[in-house]
Order: C-alpha cells, then sequence, then structure tokens
C-alpha cells in the first residue's frame, strides 16, 4: 500500500518526539507504544559524563611519595619519539654540566609539554622505560589564548602516584606489577646499582 | 468580549485621536494601524518560528534544543537577532550589488504582503479584498523571482544551481497548488478569503473528499514552494553548499531566512483559511466526544491516578470551553495554524530530502493530475448535495488516486539478487 512507509516513518518521529517529555513517556506506557530513546544528551556543565577508565587527554608526570621523587629521570626519549613534538626536557646538571642526581638519579631541570600541540597519541607513555609518564584525562583546561597558558611546566605536570592509582585503576595495576618485576630483577645480583633501563 | 478584543482595540484607538484628528487623516490611521501590526509581529512570528522549529526538531532527534539563552532558550531569537545583525556584511567580487542587495527584501516583502488578506479572527482582517485568493497566489509567486535574482546577482555557481532549482520548482508547485485552490472557490463563489471562511461555518471543506485532497495538494506544494524540507533542492546542504542564499550573510542572510519562514508559516495560515476553517471553531459539536473522553479517562483503570485525574480535568475543561464557545476566533486561527507549522517540522524530521526527478514527477506526474480530477469532484460534490455527492467525488478521487500511483509505479519493481559464486 503507498504512502503507508511515510505514515510509517512520521510515527517513529512523532514517538521519539512525545518520548522526550515525561508525561509523554506516561501516555505511550499507557498506550503499550515503545517508548523511544528519550533525551540523549546531557547538559555540560551541570552534569557531567561519566567517561571511560581508558579515557586520555594529555600527559603528566608520576612521583611516588613527595613530588621530588620524580619518575623520570630525563631521558628525552619522549621528547624524542613525540611526533608533533610537544615535549622539551632539560636535564638538571651543576656547573661543570654533570648530571645532577636526587633519590640516585638523574631527573629533569625543566620538563614542558604544550598541551595545545599535544595530540593524545600515548606514544611517549609507551616508550617510557622507567613508566614516569601516563596519561592524565583531565580536559577541562581550556583558556582565553593560545601560548604561555597551555604550555604546561613541571610543576604542573606532576601527579602522584596514587593519583594516577585513582583515575586508572586497570592500567596501575599493570604499570605496578612491571615495578615490581624490575624491583626484583635489579635487586639480587648487585645491590644498590643504578637500575638499567629493560628493553622496551 | 475576548473574541473581539483586537478589534474593539483598533476601534477605540481610532475614535480617541479622531477627535482631535481631522477626519482625512483618520482614514490613513485606520490604514496604518493593521499594516503596523503586521510589520511589527511578522518578525516576531518569524523568530519564534525558529526557536519552534529548533525546539520541535531536537526533541525528534532526542536532544534538547536551545536551552541556554533565557528559560528553555526563549530569548535564543534575540540572540540570534543581535549576531546575525552584527556579522560583516559581505558582497562577492564582481557580483551584481545592486541586484544582491535587493533580492533578499524583495523576499521578504511578499511574504510580510501575503498577510495583508489574511483573515485572522471574526472582523480581522487587514483588509477584505474580494480577489483575496487571486492576491495571494500572485504575490506569493514574485518570491521565485527574488531567489533567481539572489543566485544570479552572487556570481556563483552554487547560487546559480540552487536559484535555477527553485525557479524550476517553485513554478512547478505553483500549478497544482493554484488547481486546488480552484477547487475552494468554485464551492464557495467567491475569491475573497473572508467569504471562503465563513462557508466553512457548517463544515471545514476538509472533511469534505474533495476538501482532503485539495488540502493535501496545497499543504505539500506550499511546502514545496517555501523550499522546505523534504522539497529543499534549492538549498541542498550536502550538494550546493546553501543554494541561492550561499553567498549571503550578516542581515541580508537573516532577511532570507526571515522571507523563508514567513512564507513557511504563510502556507500553513492560509492551508488553514482555505480547508481547515480558518477562524472557526469546530462546526460539529465536539464537547459531547470530549465529556465521553474525561468519562472514559476517569473510569481507566490501568491509568495512573494523577494521570486520570488530569485527563479528567483537561478533558472536561475541554468540553466546557467548547460548549460555551469562549475560545477567541483568533485563538482557533492561531491554534489551527501551529499545528500545521507542527507538521511542517514533524515532516522535516521524518523525511530525507528528494531527488530532483522525483521532485519534479510527484508534481507533474501525481498532483497535477490529481488537481485536475478535484475540480470535477468538487463539481460533481456541489451539483448533487448530500451523501450521493460525496460518494461520487470519493470514487473518482480514490479511482484517479489508484490508476495515478498505478501508472507512476516504476517500470521494473524486483529486486536484484546477488548470488556469491563459491
Amino acid at each position: 500500500m503507498i504512502g503507508v512507509g511515510v505514515l510509517k516513518g512520521m510515527a517513529v518521529t512523532l514517538r521519539q518526539f512525545v518520548g522526550t517529555y515525561p508525561a509523554g513517556r506516561v501516555l505511550l506506557k499507557a498506550l503499550h507504544l515503545p517508548e523511544g530513546n528519550g533525551i540523549f544528551t546531557i547538559s555540560y556543565p551541570e552534569t557531567k559524563q561519566q567517561h571511560a577508565e581508558r579515557f586520555r587527554y594529555f600527559p603528566f608526570l608520576v612521583y611516588d611519595a613527595t613530588p621530588d621523587n620524580l619518575r623520570c629521570v630525563a631521558c628525552r626519549i619522549c621528547e624524542q619519539e613525540c611526533p608533533p613534538q610537544c615535549i622539551h626536557i632539560t636535564m638538571a646538571k651543576d656547573e661543570q654540566n654533570r648530571p645532577l642526581k636526587a633519590n640516585g638519579r638523574t631527573f629533569p631541570a625543566q620538563f614542558d609539554i604544550d598541551v595545545s600541540i599535544c595530540m593524545s597519541c600515548r606514544i611517549c607513555v609507551d616508550v617510557c622505560p622507567f613508566e614516569a609518564i601516563e596519561m592524565d584525562n583531565r580536559h577541562e583546561i581550556a583558556t582565553h589564548a593560545r601560548g604561555p597558558e597551555l604550555l604546561f611546566d613541571k610543576t604542573e605536570l606532576l601527579r602522584s602516584a596514587e593519583y594516577f592509582q585513582q583515575i586508572k585503576p586497570t592500567e596501575a595495576a599493570v604499570v605496578n606489577q612491571r615495578l615490581v618485576a624490575k624491583a626484583a630483577k635489579s635487586q639480587p645480583p648487585k645491590p644498590a646499582a643504578a637500575s638499567t633501563p629493560p628493553a622496551a | 468580549m475576548l473574541d473581539q478584543l483586537f478589534v474593539h482595540a483598533t476601534r477605540g484607538l481610532l475614535t480617541l485621536p479622531g477627535r482631535m484628528l481631522p477626519p482625512a487623516l483618520n482614514a490613513w490611521v485606520g490604514l496604518l494601524l493593521p499594516i503596523a501590526a503586521i510589520a511589527a509581529l511578522a518578525p516576531a512570528v518569524m523568530m519564534y518560528l525558529t526557536w519552534l522549529e529548533r525546539k520541535i526538531i531536537a526533541r525528534m532527534q532526542n536532544r534538547l534544543g536551545p536551552n541556554r539563552v533565557g528559560l528553555f532558550g526563549l530569548t535564543q531569537p534575540l540572540a540570534d537577532g543581535v549576531k546575525m545583525l552584527i556579522k560583516e556584511d559581505i558582497v562577492p567580487a564582481g557580483a551584481d550589488r545592486l541586484l544582491h542587495v535587493i533580492a533578499p527584501v524583495t523576499a521578504l516583502l511578499p511574504a510580510i504582503l501575503l498577510f495583508a488578506v489574511l483573515p485572522v479572527g471574526r472582523n480581522m482582517a487587514a483588509v477584505d479584498l474580494n480577489v483575496g485568493a487571486l492576491y495571494i497566489l500572485a504575490v506569493s509567486s514574485i518570491s521565485s523571482l527574488a531567489v533567481f535574482m539572489g543566485g544570479w546577482a552572487s556570481r556563483n555557481k552554487f547560487s546559480v544551481l540552487g536559484a535555477m532549482r527553485a525557479v524550476a520548482q517553485i513554478i512547478s508547485y505553483e500549478v497544482p497548488s493554484v488547481l486546488s485552490v480552484v477547487a475552494v472557490i468554485m464551492v464557495t463563489g467567491s475569491l475573497s478569503l473572508v467569504a471562503v471562511v465563513n462557508a466553512q461555518a457548517e463544515g471545514w471543506f476538509i472533511a469534505t473528499p474533495w476538501g482532503a485532497v485539495a488540502a493535501l495538494t496545497f499543504f505539500l506544494s506550499g511546502i514545496a514552494e517555501v523550499n522546505r524540507t523534504p522539497f529543499d533542492m534549492p538549498e541542498a546542504e550536502s550538494e550546493l553548499v546553501a543554494g541561492f542564499h550561499t553567498e549571503y550573510s550578516g542581515m541580508k542572510f537573516a532577511l532570507w531566512y526571515m522571507a523563508e519562514f514567513l512564507e513557511a508559516f504563510a502556507v500553513c495560515a492560509f492551508t488553514t483559511t482555505l480547508f481547515l476553517g480558518g477562524w472557526q471553531g469546530p462546526a460539529w459539536p465536539v464537547w459531547p466526544w470530549c465529556l465521553a473522553a474525561a468519562l472514559v479517562l476517569a473510569s481507566a483503570r490501568t491509568l495512573a491516578g494523577p494521570l486520570r485525574l488530569l485527563g479528567l480535568l483537561g478533558c472536561a475543561w475541554a468540553a466546557v470551553a467548547l460548549r460555551s464557545e469562549v475560545v477567541p476566533s483568533w485563538a482557533w486561527f492561531l491554534l489551527k495554524t501551529y499545528a500545521l507549522v507542527f507538521v511542517l517540522v514533524w515532516l522535516r524530521g521524518t523525511f530525507p530530502r528528494l531527488r530532483a526527478d522525483q521532485l519534479m514527477g510527484f508534481a507533474w506526474k501525481f498532483l497535477l493530475p490529481l488537481a485536475l480530477v478535484n475540480i470535477i469532484a468538487a463539481g460533481c460534490w456541489s451539483v448533487w448535495p448530500g451523501l450521493r455527492g460525496s460518494l461520487i467525488a470519493l470514487g473518482l478521487l480514490v479511482g484517479s488516486a489508484w490508476a495515478l500511483i498505478r501508472v507512476n509505479a516504476p517500470a521494473s519493481e524486483q529486486r536484484r539478487t546477488y548470488v556469491l559464486v563459491e
């Protein structure tokens, strides 16, 4: 029958229309009709979407216990691997140009990430031999201008290992496992030796 | 009282300064008042049509629509207006500057002029032209000129393509549109819209077989004439950027939009006037049905308590309102018109765009012959009053519609089947 398809289509849209109102849903239920999908959108600043655990935006630097106990040794692998080249690292050195050490490791004097350039690819996390860099899920970082506001330096990028544990429990568990395994491997033969980077 | 509120207000406004003004000037004031009312209301109506359309479409797509600017986004149209006003007005290099400027104005003018003959309520038409129907058909067809003007003056291939499509479409759909009005004119014996509305006191024309077909024809060709989805070929975003108004920005673009929305509103308003009884309330006693609905709702056990109470109160209230005829005539008119506006948006929310050949085929191969048969059917209906005429008209229309569908059916309908070779 010609024209029935047209009416059927219109019935679908009307049902979706009615189904977005609470009273309409009651009406549809009373008429034994499917209720439609209802309102899909969320009113953003008031209600926020619960994003997936694996959601990522830009990297942060992990520290253990205290903020000066960085895992990063300023090896600059991530800087070299970063496809859009948004990471900039300088190692802390003394006047003789010898690397300074804290907690038995070298550390970055400067660690900048230009968040406006970062493309959230997570390559820096994959290449880091020390699990020193992880992906953050912070995303509400809009500013009024490009430039310095979005160039995050070391202090802005620092996050504790607990924070990592908190935002990404599954990933953190895997990382912790790796760290424990690494510590067990490096401990027995030569105690108190500098940790050697394992094969990535 | 409420019914004649605006009529009395106008008369009061006329007599009040009339004592101070010379009589010659009084006539001018009488002429200017409705003009001022239409000129002031047209933009307001258009602004809230955009809001309404966005809201309804959003709900159909499970969204909320504008909801940030003011309560329920009610001041969104004002924000849009301000945005349009402060935008840069660009005239493309090599464009015909004069035509480019006057095209949107030429489009808007007829859209506003249309409302001059519209009977909005009892005794509420700005002018009761004795050729009102002819006037609306003539004035509304000016817009195709404006569309082509704008498209041509833009010096842009997308604009010209859109404009050419628009002209082809508007001219094609004008024919069934006019022919469906012919049936109404035949039956009422008058071209005046006020007379058309008065003739529907005993029954709306849409309740007759010829009226239903004419209403559908008129409404569908009206939608096509104002380039709305699913007939929005001239503005097909996916093909033509924005069609004839590709090169328009700022307030000129807003004028195009205003013309379009006002014309869409006019289509709804004139469909109401010609076929849905205009400002007349229901021509049949509806209140017993409302009362019956109230009783049914009150006794429905499957429904929730508050819903039953609300339904009962609503239906009972509707029955009382209908029985005592307190609903003013202009409220009936607006109710019906906005119901049609909803249908317009509903169609937009449902259907994808037609192909060019489908569009033309629908006008020339289906609507036009049906409108012609409809004139004969309307003749039969008025020659043989009563059931006999109705049955003859119905038979004619159903038969011809069936024949048209059969004739227009695609030549080969069998589906292709693909067999995978092992």
